[in-house]
């Protein structure tokens, strides 16, 4: 019933989209592009993930919290202001790493709040605002295992999630580093720590702080632990549509208001620093150089 | 792995609920779609012309021959680019998760709800039909007030069990994210890391539901009206 | 947003890491495909025959296992009993049980794809053995074993060459079913064909192109399986026998 409500509603409101603009009465800027479609709609989809600790993640009630979420509630801010639309619904949609692209460029999504490293092969598809995090891919292992670089893994299985920017990683450092390790693929961050929990693989290869957030919120954080040099750096950026300027100054420029504002140290000390839900555990990861640096000159540079 | 907990399955329960309730919800609204138009279809592959009946037959058959998963990942990931490239507009159309699924549902299950209710058409004496035509009925009538009435009564029970698969299909929402009663379940399962748990508890409650639905429907078919 | 740009070449790119072409990942996947489909088809088809006998012999305590057996199987959906035997399973097990499934058991997402798919469709084929024996007079039997067989060969001998034969139809869709059902393993982490198919389009973002070829191999399976099935039918038929049926 509210679906139909909705779709009646979301007609109507182009009807009188139609009228207003056929009047020549359009108050403000013609806006084009994703704007035009929230403006038109009165409503904005965001891409949410899982379990992307503690970007964008469910709380006890799962409901989605995280980092990436209240940057994406202030680009929402920001929105309600530019568009006169005070009433803007903020609807979310589940992603993965494999969804998400797809979901956006097929237009189910229209910014996406998670952890998704912003590379150049990506921005073939989609676009990404200014970083607002950078982390580096490395490894989780069983504390009491034996492994400590990328070497040791010859020959044993590995699991990482599918669709991330650690799957061609691995790829590449096989090729490398002459070894050869089996495989294993998770369907979202916690199924695959889960394959890692279970024994099932011998390491997860991840953003080291994505890690840092599954264990500590593991049952038994002590029996985990993240080694081996960072495979890569990796810029996170809140995800848009390609070719549309508009909708990304918007993005942009509240992040980089944000960032200005030093607002972000209010943000990233709650979801860094502090106690975060769902079991009130600490991250304690201190607001490294790269980060600073980036918040100071914010760049939207893939990688 | 430490004993069973059973108060993570406690805790969980009204999201559970929610998730069943979502799951229940697809079903029945797919049920009825699937009906629908695989009567439509049914009546289509029945139809004497030989062209509708090469059409339908094509629709029916292709969709018995792909997964329901290839289906589901057709309508959410290209359905709305294609839509987008038919009609020329700016930006992709847009289909949200739940119609997705409801629709994908519908296309599929109607192919095997079609199966089914042309079964049960042809199970209807030709001499009905051939009555109903010297009353001066068209082919629609005929369908509408004499041989479905009857056809849907010999075909119930089979809908039902066709319905029961339907139920357990909706499942594999899991692979877009959907939260229907696995989705919920698992969700919880993988934050917790409760498997042993959840899992079993959804096997359990699937299972329970489904047993009962298919004894109501072996009673049904017991029934002499039923007995074909 | 640009409209979509087809690109039919980009099964014949090379990928960034490794050196394959696409259409290698998608090849691999075909075969992992046929070869889960194919071996639980073999294992289904044995138990299926094996318990749709059991609920039809005299025996109250064989019925029974059979009976249990598909009310089981048949109703808890496939994906959820995919989950059982991957994450349940091991964990219920003794530990050092569970450690060899688990590392020790080489590919053990094919493994288990392999045994959910046999013992979800051997409760279904059991069915159709069930209502095939039923539906053959119980004077077949009665004769057989007048004549001095015993159950096991009046079975054997008598009525199941009578319920194969009348079984191929149902069969031939549930042989069907098993390819597709298999890309129910995607969600165990078997990279069948359907996981390939979503890895290429992960990489390529040319989703039109691969899904569509994935498509028409799904399809090919079914109208080779179809036409296998149909040439068996053939071969095994029994003049005069079905037909007055």
């Amino acid at each position: 019933m509210k679906k139909i409500v909705s779709i009646v509603l979301v007609g109507f409101s182009i009807g009188l989209g139609l009228i207003q603009s056929s009047n020549g009465q359009s108050q403000t800027t013609e806006f084009t592009g994703t704007l035009k479609k929230i403006k038109e709609s009165g409503r904005i989809v965001l891409g949410v993930r899982e379990s992307s600790i503690p970007f964008s993640y469910l709380d006890n009630n799962q409901k989605s919290i995280g980092y990436s979420i209240d940057l994406c509630l202030k680009v929402v801010d920001s929105l309600k202001k530019q568009l006169q639309l005070p009433n803007l619904k903020v609807e979310t949609n589940p992603v993965t790493s494999q969804t998400r692209i797809p979901l956006m460029a097929s237009g189910v999504i229209d910014l996406e709040c998670g952890s998704t490293t912003n590379t150049k092969e990506r921005q073939k598809q989609v676009a990404f605002s200014v970083a607002h995090y950078i982390s580096s891919v490395r490894m989780a292992v069983k504390a009491n295992s034996n492994i400590k670089t990328l070497d040791d893994l010859d020959g044993k299985p590995v699991v990482t999630t599918s669709g991330t920017t650690s799957d061609s990683l691995i790829k590449q450092n096989e090729r490398g580093k002459k070894i050869n390790v089996v495989n294993l693929y998770g369907k979202d961050h916690a199924e695959s720590f889960l394959i890692l929990e279970t024994g099932r693989a011998s390491a997860f290869v991840m953003d080291d702080v994505l890690l840092a957030g599954l264990i500590a919120n593991s049952k038994k954080p002590d029996d985990f632990q993240i080694v081996g040099a960072p495979l890569s750096v990796e810029p996170y950026g809140l995800m848009l549509r390609k070719d549309d300027p508009a909708f990304k100054k918007v993005v942009d420029d509240t992040l980089k208001s944000v960032f200005k504002s030093g607002e972000v140290n209010r943000l990233y000390t709650k979801w860094f620093l502090r106690p975060i839900p769902p079991r009130g555990i600490k991250l304690n990861l201190p607001l490294g150089d790269a980060l600073k640096s980036a918040f100071q000159k914010p760049s939207d540079q893939g990688k | 792995m430490e004993s069973f907990d059973g108060s993570v399955l406690w805790f969980s329960l009204p999201y559970l609920w929610k998730g069943l309730q979502y799951s229940l919800f697809l079903t029945f609204t797919a049920m009825v779609g699937g009906i629908i138009c695989g009567s439509f279809l049914a009546m289509a592959r029945l139809s004497g012309i030989r062209i509708i009946e090469r059409l339908a037959s094509l629709y029916v058959n292709f969709f018995r021959s792909i997964p329901l998963i290839l289906v589901i990942f057709w309508l959410y990931f290209l359905v709305p680019l294609l839509l987008q490239g038919m009609t020329k507009t700016e930006q992709p159309i847009t289909i949200g998760p739940d119609q997705t699924a409801l629709i994908s549902f519908i296309l599929f299950e109607s192919a095997y709800y079609c199966e089914i209710i042309r079964a049960g058409i042809q199970s209807v004496p030709s001499g009905q039909r051939n009555a109903a035509k010297a009353l001066g009925l068209n082919y629609l009538q005929q369908m509408r007030y004499v041989i479905m009435p009857q056809a849907f009564h010999t075909m119930l029970p089979v809908l039902l069990t066709q319905t029961i698969v339907l139920f357990q299909d909706t499942s594999l929402v899991y692979v877009i994210s959907g939260t229907d009663f696995l989705g919920a379940a698992s969700k919880i399962a993988q934050r917790d890391s409760r498997l042993v748990e959840m899992y079993t508890f959804v096997a359990l409650v699937y299972f329970i539901l489904c047993y009962l639905v298919s004894q109501g429907v072996k009673r049904l078919q017991h029934q002499p009206s039923f007995k074909v | 947003m640009d409209s979509y740009r087809w690109n039919w070449q980009v099964f014949w790119n090379t990928v960034d890491y490794g050196g394959e072409q696409y259409y290698q990942w998608l090849v691999s996947g075909l075969l992992l495909t046929i070869a889960t489909s194919l071996l639980a088809w073999c294992l289904a088809l044995f138990l299926g025959i094996l318990l749709g006998v059991c609920t039809t012999t005299p025996l109250k305590w064989v019925c029974w296992i059979g009976d249990i057996y598909v009310e089981v199987f048949r109703n808890i959906p496939l994906i959820v009993q995919m989950f059982l035997w991957f994450f349940v399973l091991p964990e219920i097990l003794p530990p050092s049980w569970g450690n060899w499934l688990k590392t020790g058991l080489p590919f053990p997402e094919f493994y288990t794809a392999v045994f959910s798919l046999a013992f979800f469709t051997a409760a279904r084929i059991a069915e159709q053995v069930k209502a095939g024996i039923m539906s053959i007079p119980l004077g077949q039997k009665s004769a057989g074993l007048a004549m001095g067989f015993t159950l096991l060969q009046v079975y054997r001998y008598i009525l199941l060459p009578c319920v194969l034969r009348i079984m191929i139809p149902p069969l031939t869709s549930e042989f069907i079913n098993i390819f597709k059902n298999s890309s129910v393993a995607l969600t165990i982490g078997l990279l069948e064909l359907m996981a390939t198919g979503q890895q290429v389009n992960e990489y390529t973002f040319q989703g039109m192109e691969v899904f569509s070829v994935v498509t028409l191999l799904y399809v090919g399976i079914a109208l080779v399986v179809n036409a296998i099935m149909a040439g068996i039918e053939e071969r095994v038929k029994i003049p005069g026998y079905l037909e007055g049926r």
